[in-house]
Parts: C-alpha cells; sequence; structure tokens
C-alpha cells in the first residue's frame, strides 16, 4: 500500500474556485463521498452543513482554514497505522554461523536473550569473511513467535521431556551435537545463573575452549568483560566461547529474518546421568528474601485489619511488604520495609495495599514488572503508577479475593 | 542439631571432603580477605565434615597479604590450610587437579567465582571435567549423604529451591544462596598452620597479552527514538516519564475488584 499523498494542483485550484463549471464535481470526488458543506436548496436559499466544513487534522481535531489556502480533504488524514516496516533478510548459504543458546524462560525469548541475539547479528553481519547467520538452539517448546524479528535465521529446538527440568549433562550433549554437525564460529550465551552461565562453561570445559566471561562489549575482534567480581575490565581477542552480560548489545530492531528450523542432530550419544532432578520444593513465601521475592502483598497506612492482611498474605503465597509508615508505627518488621531506606524489590507483581505512593517508595518499586494498587484514594500517586488500580475499600476486596482463592482450591481440592 | 544428622558415614568412613579456597577482596576498601563465597563453601564443609576429614587448599602465590587472608579460613576452626605454591600468573587448575587426585576426597567445595584475577568461575567446571565427576551449580543446601549418592537443594533465582540427587564424587560451588560463613576467631586464626606444598607449574600463556583495567562504568542504554516524521519525534521528546497506562476500576463492587486483581495474578502465574 502506497501512503504518500499525491497532489492535484488542478483539481484543488478548481475546488478553490467556485465559479468553475466543474466545481460541484470536483468537491465531491475531493470529499470522497463526505457530505457537501452548502448547496442550493429548492427554493433558491443556501443550505449549509456546520458540520461538513473543514477537515480533521492529523492529531484528530477539526481544522477550519478560512484562508482559502488549503481545501477540504474530507476524511481525516489515514493515520500510518503499520508500525516501522522491517526490511526482511533471507541468509541462504551463511559463510559461518553464530549459536546463540538462549535461556527462554517460559518459551519465550527475554530481554536479555534478545540483546545476546543483537550481540549475535552484530558478529555475524560485521565480520570479515563473508555473511554469517546467526543459529538458535533451544531447548523444550518454544512459544515464541517473534523469532526472525529477534534477528534468528536458523533455529535448532531439542523438544523433549529430557531436556525438561534441570538436565545439564543431555544439554551439553545436545550442544555437543551443534557443534558436530554445524561447527558455529562463536558460541553466544547469557551469563545468567543457572541459564547461560553454567551451560557456557560446561561446554567450554568440554571443548577445551577458554571462553570470555562477564563480556559486555565486542568489538573489532576483542571483546572486554568484567574481572575479579566486577572490580577489573579485561581486554582480550574475542574467543570462541563468550558469555554476555546483559545489554550487552542493542536488539535487533530494522530488519526481520527467516527463522528458518534446522533439524536437531539425530543420535545423540547415550550418557550416563550423574543428576537426577527431584522437582521443585516448596519454600515458605515469608522466608523468601524481600529482595527477590517473585509476589509481594504490600500494606501502608491504608490497612485497619492487619490479621487479615496476614492472612491474606497467607492464602496467595505472597510475601510480606510494608510501606514506611506502616514499619514506624510497629504494624511491620523494619526488614519488611520497600523503598529507599528499605528494599529495593524486583517483584514481578507488587499488589500495594492502602499505600499512596511517597516518591521514596516509588523509588523501591521501580524494576517490578506489574505493580497492584488497592487504595481509597484515585488521586494518589500509587495509582498513577499503577498497571491496575482498584478504588475500594481494601479490607472489603482483600476478604473477597481471600474468599475466591480459598473457594477455587476447595474446588480442585473436591475435584481431585 | 541439624548439623550432626548430616553427618553420614560412608561404609564406615566419613566422608571426605576438600575446599579450594582462594584470597578474596572486599569491595570496598580493597583489602585482602577470605573469599565470601569460598568461606561459604568452607561453613558447608564444616557442616558435612568434621575435624580431619574437611582439607582446604589453596593455590596461589604466598605473600603477607594471601597468607593474613588465608588465616581467615583457619579462623573458622580449621587445623591447616594447605598451599600449592604458584607464581602470579600461572594456570592454578592442573596443580589443583593432581593434588585432588592424590587426595581422593568424595567431594570438593568452591564458592561460584573468585574475587581476584579473571574470576570467570571456571575452575570447579575444568576440575569436573577432566576428572570426569559430577557438577553441581548454586548450592544451597546438603540434605542427606548416603554412600553413593546425595540429596541436595539447589538454588534457583527468586529464592526457589529445587531437589537434586548427585552421584558422588562431585565438585559442588556455592554462592549467595548457601549459609552465611561464621565468624573469623583471632586466637584459631593464629594458632592454625598454612602448609606449603610444592607442586607443578603451568605458565598461563593465554591471558599474558591481556589488558587489564579498573572496571569502567558501563554506559547507560539511551531510548532509541525510532521516528519518521517531525510530529512523531516530537512526541517522543515531549512525552511524561510516567507511562500512566495503568487501568484504574472505580465505583466498582469489591467483588468485582477482587475478580480484576486475581485475573492479572493468573496471568503472570505467581498464584500457586
Amino acid at each position: 500500500m502506497n501512503d504518500i499523498i499525491r497532489r492535484d494542483p488542478r483539481s484543488e485550484w478548481i475546488a478553490r474556485n467556485r465559479l468553475h463549471p466543474e466545481h460541484e464535481a470536483v468537491l465531491a470526488r475531493i470529499g470522497g463521498g463526505a457530505p457537501v458543506a452548502q448547496w442550493m436548496g429548492p427554493n433558491g436559499v443556501l443550505r449549509r452543513d456546520p458540520h461538513a466544513v473543514g477537515f480533521i487534522g492529523p492529531n484528530g481535531i477539526r481544522r477550519i482554514d478560512r484562508s482559502g489556502a488549503q481545501t477540504a480533504s474530507g476524511a481525516a488524514r489515514r493515520e500510518a497505522t503499520a508500525g516501522p516496516s522491517r526490511r526482511l533478510v533471507r541468509i541462504e548459504t551463511p559463510a559461518f554461523l553464530v549459536a546463540v543458546v538462549a535461556d527462554m524462560p517460559g518459551g519465550r525469548l527475554s530481554a536479555y536473550d534478545r540483546d545476546l541475539l543483537g550481540l549475535a547479528r552484530q558478529l555475524a553481519d560485521g565480520d570479515g569473511g563473508g555473511q554469517g547467520a546467526v543459529l538458535l538452539v533451544c531447548f523444550g517448546e518454544t512459544r515464541e513467535e517473534g523469532l526472525g524479528d529477534a534477528g534468528v535465521d536458523r533455529v535448532v529446538t531439542f523438544a523433549g521431556a529430557q531436556f525438561a527440568g534441570y538436565a545439564p549433562e543431555l544439554r551439553l550433549t545436545a550442544l555437543g551435537g551443534v557443534e558436530h554437525t554445524h561447527e558455529p564460529r562463536h558460541w553466544l550465551f547469557p551469563d545468567s545463573p543457572l541459564g547461560g552461565a553454567e551451560l557456557g562453561r560446561r561446554l567450554a570445559a568440554r571443548l577445551g575452549e577458554r571462553p570470555a566471561t562477564q563480556v559486555w562489549q565486542i568489538g573489532d575482534g576483542r571483546c572486554t568483560g568484567r574481572g575479579a567480581a566486577g572490580a577489573t575490565d579485561i581486554s582480550r581477542a574475542l574467543p570462541r566461547i563468550v558469555l554476555a552480560l546483559p545489554e550487552c548489545a542493542e536488539p535487533v530492531t530494522d530488519t526481520t529474518h527467516a527463522a528458518e528450523p534446522f533439524a536437531a542432530p539425530a543420535t545423540l550419544p547415550q550418557i550416563m546421568r550423574r543428576i537426577d532432578d527431584l522437582g521443585a520444593v516448596a519454600v515458605d513465601p515469608a522466608g523468601v528474601a524481600l529482595a527477590e521475592a517473585e509476589f509481594i502483598l504490600s500494606a501502608g497506612n491504608g490497612i485497619d485489619d492487619w490479621d487479615a492482611f496476614h492472612h491474606a498474605a497467607r492464602v496467595l503465597g505472597a510475601t510480606e511488604g510494608a510501606s514506611r509508615v506502616a514499619v514506624d508505627n510497629g504494624f511491620m518488621p523494619r526488614d519488611r520495609q520497600v523503598g529507599a531506606t528499605g528494599t529495593w524489590v524486583t517483584a514481578r507483581v507488587y499488589l500495594a495495599v492502602g499505600i499512596s505512593g511517597a516518591i521514596q517508595h516509588l523509588q523501591g518499586i521501580q524494576q517490578c514488572d506489574k505493580v497492584v494498587a488497592l487504595n481509597t484514594d484515585a488521586g494518589c500517586d500509587m495509582v498513577k503508577r499503577a498497571d491496575l488500580a482498584v478504588i475500594a475499600d481494601s479490607s472489603e476486596v482483600l476478604a473477597a479475593l481471600v474468599d475466591m482463592v480459598e473457594g477455587v482450591r476447595k474446588e480442585q481440592r473436591d475435584a481431585a | 542439631m541439624q548439623r550432626d544428622g548430616k553427618r553420614s558415614m560412608t561404609g564406615g568412613q566419613p566422608l571426605t571432603v576438600a575446599a579450594l579456597v582462594s584470597v578474596g577482596r572486599h569491595p570496598v576498601t580493597g583489602r585482602p580477605r577470605r573469599a565470601e563465597f569460598d568461606a561459604r563453601a568452607v561453613e558447608l564443609g564444616l557442616s558435612l565434615a568434621p575435624g580431619e576429614a574437611l582439607r582446604l587448599v589453596h593455590a596461589g602465590a604466598r605473600t603477607p597479604d594471601s597468607d593474613s587472608a588465608l588465616r581467615g579460613y583457619l579462623g573458622m576452626g580449621i587445623g591447616a590450610v594447605e598451599v600449592l605454591e604458584q607464581p602470579e600468573g600461572a594456570d592454578v587448575v592442573p596443580a589443583l587437579e593432581a593434588w585432588v587426585r592424590t587426595a581422593a576426597p568424595r567431594l570438593v567445595l568452591c564458592g561460584a567465582h573468585g574475587e581476584t584475577g579473571e574470576a570467570s568461575g571456571l575452575v570447579p567446571f575444568l576440575l569436573a571435567e577432566r576428572l570426569g565427576w559430577s557438577l553441581v551449580c548454586d548450592l544451597a543446601e546438603v540434605e542427606a549423604v548416603d554412600g553413593e549418592t546425595m540429596t541436595v537443594l539447589q538454588a534457583l533465582p527468586r529464592g526457589q529451591r529445587r531437589r537434586l540427587r548427585v552421584r558422588l564424587p562431585a565438585v559442588i560451588t556455592v554462592d549467595a544462596a548457601a549459609r552465611a560463613a561464621r565468624q573469623s576467631a583471632f586466637g584459631p586464626a593464629r594458632r592454625g598452620e598454612l602448609r606449603p606444598l610444592a607442586a607443578a607449574v603451568t605458565p598461563d600463556r593465554e591471558a599474558e597479552g591481556w589488558a587489564r583495567t579498573p572496571a569502567r562504568k558501563r554506559p547507560k542504554r539511551l531510548k532509541i527514538v525510532k521516528a519518521t516524521s517531525a510530529r512523531e519525534r516530537f512526541k517522543a521528546a515531549a512525552a511524561k516519564a510516567e507511562g500512566g497506562g495503568g487501568q484504574v476500576l472505580t465505583g466498582v463492587s469489591a467483588r468485582a475488584g477482587a475478580e480484576a486483581i486475581l485475573k492479572l495474578l493468573r496471568e503472570e502465574g505467581v498464584l500457586r
């Protein structure tokens, strides 16, 4: 679809000239079926439609230009609704491969993975010796739709029950299979605990390569990584295996790639499993450190019934937090305080009950993904920050929430 | 006590444990100290193996500074630390591998990474690969040891735990999730012995060409505006930082509000 606006100066001139014989016809054509602003009535009276005067400007406001310089173009100019189009890139015969082993939590690319794919793209495109392709190795089912948009040319998926859970030895054999069949020029891993950090080091030890760890910059065949627990920078020639930190490169935004599936190596050598995964262990949410808790139920000055609050935290399985006021008033211990003077939390869901949101508190929850506010004051800062705000009495809503969760649990128990 | 419950016997023999310790560096003052994670590994070793069954080994250059740092481990109630003397810039893995082969412990503990030098955290991986042992990362707790296997809890992000059964012998790395190390006491630190051992030296040729500088602050990622028109550029520049795209439910019943919250909690998958 061509979005360029073509002007027709002659028809614009006719539209301005009311005495031109084709004036009415041209106006109707430009209007595109829009109602005409004025016409001669049957009794010789000039009739006007004030709503048809002017045109809708690009920001959605009706503009009336009486200077005559701009004629009514009728309908609003169509906004370019399609996002910035990406250039499609297909690499048929790559000169070399850059393998990326993404963590893919929940089967989707994380922001970290996208940064890493951006880095892989840099290596594949910028390196001398031909055009390379980015090979993504993922374990388990992928639910990610936009692999091509992230800059992936080829995908190898190791799906199957044996790769689920904690199976580092099996995954290592799978990577060995990829190494054997495709021989990528570089291996990129995220240096994330229990993900790429472990697998990358295992692969490096297996292949006898010396990896660069904690890498945050790559350029001109050299890489810079942190050493000595973050105290020094080590700059060295780029090795084959790189374990990179978050934000090591910009994610791909301009191009979209093919993301063709490669067949996984069919036969992997049988290995003796030395580590058996016995499954996750239920942890007490109250014992989880506030800074790393996943789901926090936080209380402020708006709480009257503290027993009900503690009960709700137990039922929801949430870690308890508190604002400074609640701590100062002695309702919650000091180590549960969230905010600038307390703990900076990183929860995925932060449920703030009766917290108005002082700036120090909002600083403490900057890194939370979803914030839910439960408050009686619709104008407070926490409601502005929140992704979902419920303006109601907090104790009633909490009680209803507890009832619903307990009801669902009871149904499940009865069904089972 | 829980500590005694874990002291299982393997065929009448107590479990032999070795801990690899290194010289740490205080992140603020820069003074040498016992390394944080290695001290946690020693703490775990003390809970698994009493007295002589736990052996500590350090590979590195001997200086007065490193000696005082190593005495930090002795102060935890350790009789002796064996020191494999290696010059500055040597590859310590072959020396450690040879030591582990002769000492033949069932379990090797170490911190997830060091605090000086490259601190890449590769030593346990290389050791496990060369010895052909099991390797478990980020251990939080050892639950039970019986004969050929042991049951451990592995620390996952966000305070979660996973139970694993690991075949012995094994190399285990420990990081911030494990129990904090006990304080180092001055008297035992003075009385303990640093036992120097001669070891073969392998120079680390690859690391000679590296440029090491004090860590530079990483550049902050800029918000990249990809605007095609002047109007979009202006909108992006003038936009308020506060998104405010949240949904506000006003004047709803408690039940409707709770339903909305419950829906969000389900979508995020935090409700178990």
